[in-house]
């Protein structure tokens, strides 16, 4: 299959010149059309911010909701019809900010979704604001002063949680990323993507040239079964180390767990309430026999 | 029972009480499906603290020979079971007021208020049957014993009931429950109690259970696939209940990690063509109406299970209130249309939870149902439910290459597609949008989309369901309640017997229909009873009909109205 399935058309793109949102845009399209993932069998779930906006210039279904909120109806329309292939995407503002509680929850059900976070360290649609991941001493108009608070390691977080599919892209390189998003969606279960990408307007220090200088990718040898090994990588903060870090295949899926797919494979809506098995169930409340 | 007015001859009102961790629920959950399998009319219902042991908690159990509904004041048998219990009860204790306890256990309290002290051995039983915690049993027998029920179908449901424990706990209940039941008969016979209840062949026919079990069925009658809820006391057993049938009934139930993420679920779920709901109380609900409003943009459907509890905040979280209605009514930023329900009876409960599934897929509107921890933990017998005009109504349209979500139609409603179904693609975005669902700032266009989302209230109202009067049409008075309040305003009205008084019942509150209004028009003076402080509905009806109430009987401690409290006001006001 082609990218250009997905393509919306002739639309107003809100991103500014040079963001970091368009390689990741054109990254995901390569990858679902590489994967043969047909439009009207895909949902899009975003939040609320700049990356968010990414569902509206795709040709896909989309549920743009809340700020923050993009993981429980991803996790709910995922278990409401397992045959859909569905993708939370949203940035780190919204991700691990808003939507932190989210997060850690969502790993731990483990719905077979993939999560693509767009990690600019800053926050874009409300002026230039420091996001949870942004570095010690980054200044802006509210952190005068320069960040003081511990960045979030979304890697460490997700590998301490025991999420099945843990790695970091960077959207500079779109070629890589398209890949490591590739795996992600295949993988069964919940998979996190952090892609690294500059903001253009509000982060002057994380650049595409700082990030080209800070980053690196994790080794051929490195063993992405082993879960602290994996953790150790992820804490590394003086370099980043980009690529998969942790992929745990075997654990079940919230729609494997949550039982009504075990027998009977057919999405909810096709389902109908059994009326003759309710109304034995009412008559039970008769309480005899 | 002597000294007792001809209307509750054939009414006993017993009360149990003891402190938490005691098994006043065990003993609650045993005797009323004891009686109600010896064919009595039961009505029981708690009142608990929050706490997980200690304290004072009490449940009242009305066995009668008609249907009784609602709580009284009066207690004509009372079962003390530790020290405290009586003190908790004692401004209810008359004269009247028969005591069942052990004079070891409360001590000087027996002499409260009551001159008919029995001094009955239920620890002293349960300790020769082999261990005191069977002290409840005992009670248990007892009751049963002096209602003349017969041992065997006691002790089948104590077998029935104990089933999954050892056999010795098995045969401790059965001893006990027995021995207490010796206890009762001697009583009866004695002539020092006489509590000659008639069975109702009606009742044995009929289905025993509580709000929340009622709520759970509607919920299931109406298709519920899926429900995401966080844990709240009073609204956990419609999540309990759905997830301990879900395997019968393919129901997704998860437990959330906020309300947040509950709601949120709830959307998506709906968005993908389930049916979902959310359970939830006060707090909880707040945390939700981010999620509402974005039902309200979305268009998507959503049916709320709101249990009321007093607030604000974490306020008496086991009690009882009607506080959160203006909550419901004005939850959610920005304007959009929603359903308020506000179930007076299970059957309600059960009838107006199915609807609510089938009309927030037709109107693609929030709807809510509005109960209390006082109906959702209040048992009753009622006619099992008729599921013979149940249709679990289905709106969702299977889409063509060009669907646009939010396409605009006379009505305002556009027909709902979901993923994976046809051939068109569905965008729902909580930005302002197109009709493809797209984010627009075409400001012609958002006013168009405001119209749109409004217009579907026309619709919504003329479907209203209608309130229920009780009583002549030709009324002088008329007293008007909504939700929970229902059986004790309408017991209170038959206890008054007046002519010129009649009840209107409100089940759904918002919108409210034409009759609304056209009854009280026909009422020279009308008299508002609702469970909180500043009389809610009151200020709804003046809002929407334009009239203002003449008389307000509130309550706000806590607890429910009981029958006579409604009785001395509506006495007090129509002298």
């Amino acid at each position: 299959m082609e990218a250009e399935a997905f393509e919306a058309g002739d639309i107003d793109i809100a991103w500014c010149p040079g963001c970091g949102n368009f390689p990741i845009l054109k990254a995901l399209k390569q990858a679902l059309a590489e994967l043969d993932i047909d439009p009207s069998g895909l949902v899009l779930v975003s939040g609320i911010g700049q990356a968010a906006k990414i569902p509206h210039y795709f040709r896909t279904n989309l549920f743009d909701g809340l700020h923050g909120r993009a993981l429980p109806p991803a996790t709910a329309i995922k278990a409401a019809n397992p045959s859909l292939t569905v993708i939370a995407e949203s940035g780190d503002g919204d991700m691990y900010g808003e939507g932190g509680n989210h997060f850690i929850h969502t790993i731990r059900r483990n719905p077979d979704i993939t999560n693509i976070v767009h990690d600019n360290m800053v926050y874009g649609l409300t002026k230039g604001q420091a996001s949870p991941t942004s570095r010690i001493g980054f200044k802006t108009p509210v952190q005068v002063a320069g960040v003081f608070l511990e960045p979030f390691n979304p890697l460490a977080a997700a590998i301490a949680l025991s999420a099945g599919f843990v790695a970091r892209a960077f959207a500079g390189h779109i070629e890589q990323t398209k890949d490591i998003i590739k795996k992600a969606v295949t993988h069964k279960g919940y998979a996190l993507v952090d892609v690294l990408q500059p903001c253009v307007t509000f982060n002057k220090v994380n650049t595409y040239q700082w990030f080209k200088e800070n980053c690196y990718y994790l080794e051929d040898s490195h063993d992405s079964s082993d879960r602290s090994g994996a953790f150790n990588r992820a804490i590394e903060t003086k370099r980043l180390p980009l690529g998969t870090f942790y992929v745990n295949p075997g654990k079940d899926s919230f729609e494997d767990n949550i039982g009504v797919y075990r027998e009977d494979k057919r999405p909810l809506y096709e389902r109908d309430v059994d009326l003759e098995k309710l109304g034995a169930l009412v008559d039970s409340f008769k309480m005899v026999g | 029972m002597s000294g007792k007015s001809t209307l509750h001859e054939s009414d006993v009102s017993i009360v149990l009480c003891g402190q938490a961790g005691q098994g006043i629920q065990t003993v609650e959950f045993l005797l009323t499906r004891i009686l109600k399998i010896a064919g009595f009319n039961v009505f029981a219902t708690k009142e608990y603290m929050s706490r997980i042991r200690g304290g004072a908690n009490s449940t009242q159990i009305r066995v009668a020979s008609r249907k009784v509904s609602a709580p009284v004041n009066r207690i004509d048998v009372l079962v003390a079971l530790n020290e405290g219990a009586l003190q908790h009860v004692a401004a209810r204790i008359s004269r009247e007021t028969m005591v069942l306890a052990e004079k070891s256990v409360v001590g000087d309290e027996a002499d409260l208020g009551s001159s008919k002290f029995i001094d009955v051995p239920f620890t002293e039983t349960a300790s020769e049957i082999g261990d005191k915690v069977y002290a409840n049993t005992v009670a248990v027998g007892t009751i049963a014993g002096l209602l003349g029920v017969k041992l065997g179908d006691i002790s089948d449901y104590i077998k029935r009931f104990f089933s999954a424990k050892s056999s010795e706990i098995v045969q401790g209940n059965v001893k006990s429950a027995e021995a207490g039941h010796k206890i009762g008969r001697e009583l009866a016979a004695s002539g020092a109690i006489d509590l000659d209840i008639a069975a109702d062949t009606q009742a044995s026919d009929e289905i025993l259970l509580n709000g929340a079990e009622a709520v759970g069925l509607g919920a299931i009658a109406g298709g519920c696939n899926f429900i995401a809820s966080y844990p709240m006391s009073p609204s956990t057993g419609v999540l309990a209940f759905l997830a301990k049938h879900g395997s019968d009934f393919d129901i997704i139930a998860e437990q959330a990690e906020d309300e947040i993420a509950a709601i949120n679920m709830a959307l998506g779920a709906w968005y993908a063509g389930a049916r979902a709901m959310v359970t939830t109380s006060g707090g909880g609900f707040a945390l939700m109406t981010e999620g509402l409003s974005l039902a309200g943009m979305l268009e998507t459907p959503v049916v709320i299970h709101l249990a009321q509890r007093p607030g604000p905040a974490t306020g008496l979280p086991t009690r009882t209130e009607q506080g959160d209605l203006e909550l419901a009514l004005y939850a959610g930023h920005g304007e959009f249309p929603r359903i308020i329900f506000a179930p007076g009876t299970l059957q309600e409960a059960f009838y107006l939870t199915q609807k609510a599934f089938n009309l927030a897929d037709k109107y693609q509107v929030p709807v809510f149902v509005l109960t209390d921890q006082y109906m959702i933990d209040s048992y009753y017998n009622v006619p099992s439910f008729n599921l013979s005009d149940v249709r679990v109504e289905k709106f969702i349209i299977k889409t063509a290459a060009d669907y646009r979500r939010y396409e605009l139609t006379k009505d305002g409603i556009s027909p709902r597609g979901i993923p994976g179904f046809g051939e068109g693609l569905v965008a729902v975005d909580s930005d302002e949008h197109d009709e493809a669902g797209h984010i627009t700032e075409d400001l012609d266009l958002r006013v168009k989309m405001v119209d749109k989302r409004l217009k579907r209230l026309e619709a919504m109202q003329a479907e209203a369901v209608h309130p229920e009067l009780v009583g002549k049409s030709d009324y002088e008075n008329l007293l008007i309640c909504w939700g929970s309040t229902y059986h004790i305003a309408r017991e209170a009205l038959a206890e008054l017997a007046r002519d010129d008084t009649a009840l209107l019942h409100c089940k759904q509150v918002y919108p409210l229909g034409p009759g609304v209004a056209d009854h009280l028009k026909k009422a020279r003076r009308t008299i508002l009873i609702e469970g909180n402080a500043t009389g809610q509905f009151g200020k709804l009806i003046r809002l929407h009909v334009g009239i203002d109430v003449h008389e307000q009987i509130l309550k706000y401690s806590g607890l429910s109205f009981t029958v006579e409290e409604v009785v001395n006001r509506l006495e007090t006001l129509l002298a």
